[in-house]
């Protein structure tokens, strides 16, 4: 159906695809893994018609073609979904559909026979939307869904998927996948980039693996198992589960109590300047409570922009007290109108933000300089009268130590931030904030964009952590993460903590349910009650 | 999520001659000065071709251009004097750009210390030259700081912004030492609008002073040193003093520094506060060093000057000092242009400068970079010539 042949790709001095060959059979899903940089989205760029080749050519149907552009790849069948989605916000699904390839004349946009196509679609691979909708009020889901239709709606029969898992709940990823087999089972054929090794054994009927721009494996899925995914993904034997020895807490070390965010105008970063965290209606804090001890992994779970990163902005000192009420304390001391986020910082606050280009890096600044972000202005990186002066061989060392410690690559500490890989950047992050070194580590979506060795080591150092004493409060919207992470776990949803479940007891549609606020009505009660408890007081 | 593997995401490979942690914007070597290099050099041509269109000859004229501006003493002299402001108010927009600031205020802030400094100048008259100099180079600072930290203060405490508030600021400053200059401190029957002047003790020496067999009639003065210890200054404050690493941050990315407990506000107007001191201090070559008083208009636009200047200069001390030299043998050069060329006259000079903007920028547009520099600096309010 799509078949690459030794296609080679390079920009600039790096090989990005290096004689990539690999053969898409008609009507099946068919996965493509590696790690970041591996060279899968290339590739499929490539088959797209977004980048030309090298070297090499693209076969469709077992003809040669020349793409010189995505239309070229439409008018050969050839859909994607990329991973950001291609929509006009303000226009209704349909007209989202048809955009740019609207049917009737010049003069006479005939919307009533696109919807109708449109619906008949829908009814075909069981795609429900509603066509009238305008997309800025559709979910995350739906909006998987248009572009889906769009794809079909341009009679493509490969549809290429860039990671569309990465921004569903897992309900939405079940449904997805309940349309691709059904795609399948209409003659479509599915292309689905990801490197999530569950899905991969989940969905997909062959899967290929990519390392260094090299494809290093062509496997039946059947016939093949995550671990040796894995290793042929990292090239060496990758622990997939997270072990851990149980959690001995102790003392309560943060205790968060009623907090929740104040002002019709949403939420005040400090500053002033740039603001921290928009304030739009859904995005707010409304009555959290809950402490973490010393030695264990709070875990926070929950469909993105249900208040986490307000929740973790606020207990970090990045939120105008003005906009918070509640209480926040450390160890018993009151952090919320004492403590900004340097003073929190002072008291083993350390914190790996969810955003780590604009929040955790000065990506133009070197590693050396990001290495004392939020420490810079107190030995031992600083020097003389008042500490005015930057220490800059200390500085050197603190980051070469950091560097080696959590193998950031390429280890040189007057590269730009901006040079490395999100990975990379995480590590560095991770090393800064462990050196502290911190009583509390706030940290949200660590392993976000970061490749499955990354992963695994980001894991065993937040584990080091907490086993030491530490207390880990840890958000993150990878489902399987926080489970397997969190001695605790609390789901969050629209502000508040929806409820508290065992990560090793509790059931993935449980914790699903809680999330899209379908828990039982228990919870949110509980959480009014207490709401009005701290207003008595 | 995504992979990364475009270009961008390249690590790019290691420069050649690994510089020590932390380095400066120069440590990128070649680089750095290559492309501000390219478009001096294309303005050259540009201009070239302006003299042929006009019907001079441009090897003549350029001749005639760099002979004047780099002949000793009067060329080197007076293109080192025209250098010296443009070094102060380079610096000046520099500090600001890093903190993610644009001060078009400088001219206001250099209006208002030197009307500082004439008065500190006139007012204690009395004093020794080892208290009075001092004094009024505080003064020249002092006020310069305060009058650039006040559109600072409305940015980090209102959100007003810098552009407009420095630009409205000009205007007041302006209007202001005028305005104090006619009716307080005007000498009388003076036909132009001049204070009266500084006591001597607030001389800064000029070189000829020093200097044997160089005149003392060139106003090159040793606030040209000053000049040159304030860009080590300033490239020690930013780049070896937390201060500065704090301002970095903030001028790179606010939300970063916040996270790293860094008061952005606090930070802007600490910025725009030795911007403006740095502006001010164009004072102490003026009044101090050259009119010995406070004379109405007689800044020719060094503030904004001072834009290009950083902008040519790459925001860094270096630059400026380099910028602000090819800027000073451009005034001293184009004045001879003038004069002894048959058609040309100095507004070569502008559409040198013009070009040289335009490619810079242009440059900075092209790398996606950059944080939307300003374009077409070119309309410097008093100086003569400038035509629309």
């Amino acid at each position: 159906m799509l078949e690459l042949r030794n296609v080679t790709k390079r920009f600039g001095a790096v090989l990005a695809n290096d004689r990539v060959s690999l053969a898409v059979a008609p009507g099946t899903i068919h996965a493509i893994v590696g790690e970041n940089g591996a060279g899968k989205s290339t590739a499929m760029r490539i088959a797209y018609g977004f980048y030309t080749p090298d070297q090499g050519e693209i076969v469709v149907e077992g003809k040669p073609v020349r793409m010189a552009s995505p239309q070229d790849a439409i008018r050969l069948g050839i859909g994607m979904v990329h991973q950001h989605f291609m929509l006009v916000e303000t226009m209704t699904a349909a007209e989202n559909i048809v955009l740019g390839a609207e049917p009737g004349s010049a003069l006479a946009f005939d919307l009533a026979g696109a919807e109708a196509r449109i619906a008949e679609l829908s009814r075909e691979f069981s795609l429900a939307i509603d066509p009238a909708a305008p997309v800025e009020r559709l979910s995350v889901g739906q909006r998987q869904r248009v572009e889906l239709l769009k794809a079909l709606y341009r009679r493509a029969r490969v549809l290429i998927l860039d990671e569309p898992t990465a921004v569903l709940t897992p309900q939405e990823v079940e449904g997805l996948f309940a349309i691709l087999r059904r795609m399948r089972g209409q003659g479509k054929t599915v292309v689905i980039i990801t490197h999530k090794l569950s899905e991969v054994m989940a969905i997909s009927d062959r899967v290929t693996v990519m390392r260094d721009g090299r494809v290093v494996g062509n496997l039946e899925t059947r016939a093949t198992s995550a671990a040796e995914l894995a290793r042929l993904i990292v090239g060496r034997d990758v622990l997939l589960r997270v072990v851990k020895a149980p959690a001995r807490p102790g003392a309560t070390v943060l205790a968060v109590r009623g907090l929740r965010t104040v002002g019709v105008e949403g939420v005040e970063g400090v500053g002033g300047v740039g603001g921290g965290a928009g304030g739009d209606g859904a995005r707010r804090l409304d009555g959290v409570s809950f402490t973490v001890r010393a030695g264990e992994i709070v875990g926070i779970a929950g469909v993105e922009g249900n208040g986490q990163t307000e929740l973790i902005e606020a207990l970090a000192g990045l939120i105008e007290p003005a906009s918070l009420a509640g209480e926040i304390e450390l160890e018993g001391k009151d952090l919320l109108r004492a403590r900004g986020a340097r003073g929190r910082r002072e008291m083993g606050i350390a914190h790996v933000p969810e955003d780590r280009q604009r929040r955790g890096l000065v990506l133009a600044f070197d590693l050396a300089e990001n290495s004392i972000l939020g420490v810079h202005y107190r030995p031992p990186v600083t020097a003389g009268p008042g500490a005015v002066w930057l220490d800059r061989a200390a500085i050197g060392r603190r980051a070469r130590q950091i560097i080696a410690e959590y193998d950031v690559r390429p280890p040189d500490p007057s590269l730009a931030a901006r040079a490395l890989s999100g990975g990379n950047q995480q590590k560095l992050i991770m090393g800064r904030e462990m050196t502290l070194p911190p009583r509390l580590l706030l940290v949200a979506q660590p392993t976000r964009g970061v490749d499955i060795g990354g992963i695994e080591f980001i894991h065993r150092r937040l584990l080091a952590l907490r086993d030491a004493g530490g207390a880990v409060l840890l958000v993150s919207a990878e489902l399987e993460e926080v489970t397997a992470l969190a001695d605790r776990l609390l789901v969050m949803h629209q502000g508040r903590i929806a409820g508290e479940v065992d990560p090793a007891r509790a059931s993935q549609e449980e914790i699903g349910l809680l999330m899209t606020g379908g828990g039982g009505r228990a919870a949110p009660a509980a959480e009014s009650g207490q709401r009005q408890e701290e207003a008595g007081q | 999520m995504s992979d990364n593997e475009g270009p961008a995401a390249a690590p790019p490979p290691p420069p050649s001659s690994p510089p020590p942690p932390p380095r400066s914007r120069l440590a990128g070597g070649w680089r750095a000065v290559a492309s501000p290099l390219a478009a001096v050099l294309a303005a050259f041509v540009v201009g070239g071709i302006v003299v042929v269109a006009i019907g001079d000859d441009p090897i003549e004229t350029y001749k005639l251009l760099l002979g004047s501006a780099l002949s000793w003493p009067d060329g080197i002299g007076y293109t080192l004097f025209y250098a010296t402001p443009l070094i102060f108010t380079g610096l000046a927009v520099a500090v600001a750009f890093r903190c993610g600031l644009f001060n078009i205020g400088a001219e206001g802030q250099l209006y208002i210390a030197a009307f500082a400094t004439a008065w500190t100048g006139i007012t204690f008259a009395g004093l020794s030259p080892w208290l009075l100099a001092p004094l009024a180079c505080l003064a020249a600072v002092g006020s310069g700081a305060a009058w650039g930290a006040l559109p600072g203060v409305l940015k980090a405490r209102f959100g007003a912004h810098e552009v407009i508030t420095t630009i409205m600021l000009n205007f007041v400053a302006v209007a202001m030492a005028s305005y104090l200059t006619q009716y307080h401190f005007r000498k009388e029957g003076d036909p132009i609008l001049e204070t009266v002047p500084i006591g001597a003790g607030a001389h800064v020496a000029r070189l000829g002073h020093f200097l044997p067999g160089f005149p003392e009639r060139i106003p090159l003065n040793l606030s040209f040193f000053a000049a040159l210890a304030a860009c080590v200054l300033v490239y020690a404050f930013l780049w070896r003093t937390r201060w500065g690493y704090e301002i970095r941050a903030t001028g790179e990315s606010p939300l970063a520094a916040q996270y790293g407990g860094i008061s952005t506000g606090r930070q802007i107007v600490l910025a725009m506060a030795v911007s403006g001191g740095l502006a001010g201090m164009v004072a102490i070559n003026e009044v101090m060093g050259y009119r010995y008083r406070y004379y109405d208009g007689f800044s020719t636009g060094y503030g904004f000057t001072g834009i290009a200047v950083a902008l040519l200069g790459r925001n860094h001390p270096v630059g400026v000092v380099l910028s602000a030299l090819l800027f000073g043998v451009l005034l001293r050069g184009g004045l001879f242009v003038e004069i002894f060329t048959e058609h040309v006259s100095k507004d070569l000079v502008l559409v040198l400068e013009a070009v040289i903007i335009l490619f810079v920028a242009a440059e900075a547009l092209f790398r996606g970079g950059g944080l939307g520099l300003p374009r077409g600096q070119k309309a410097r309010p008093g100086t003569p010539g400038t035509t629309l």
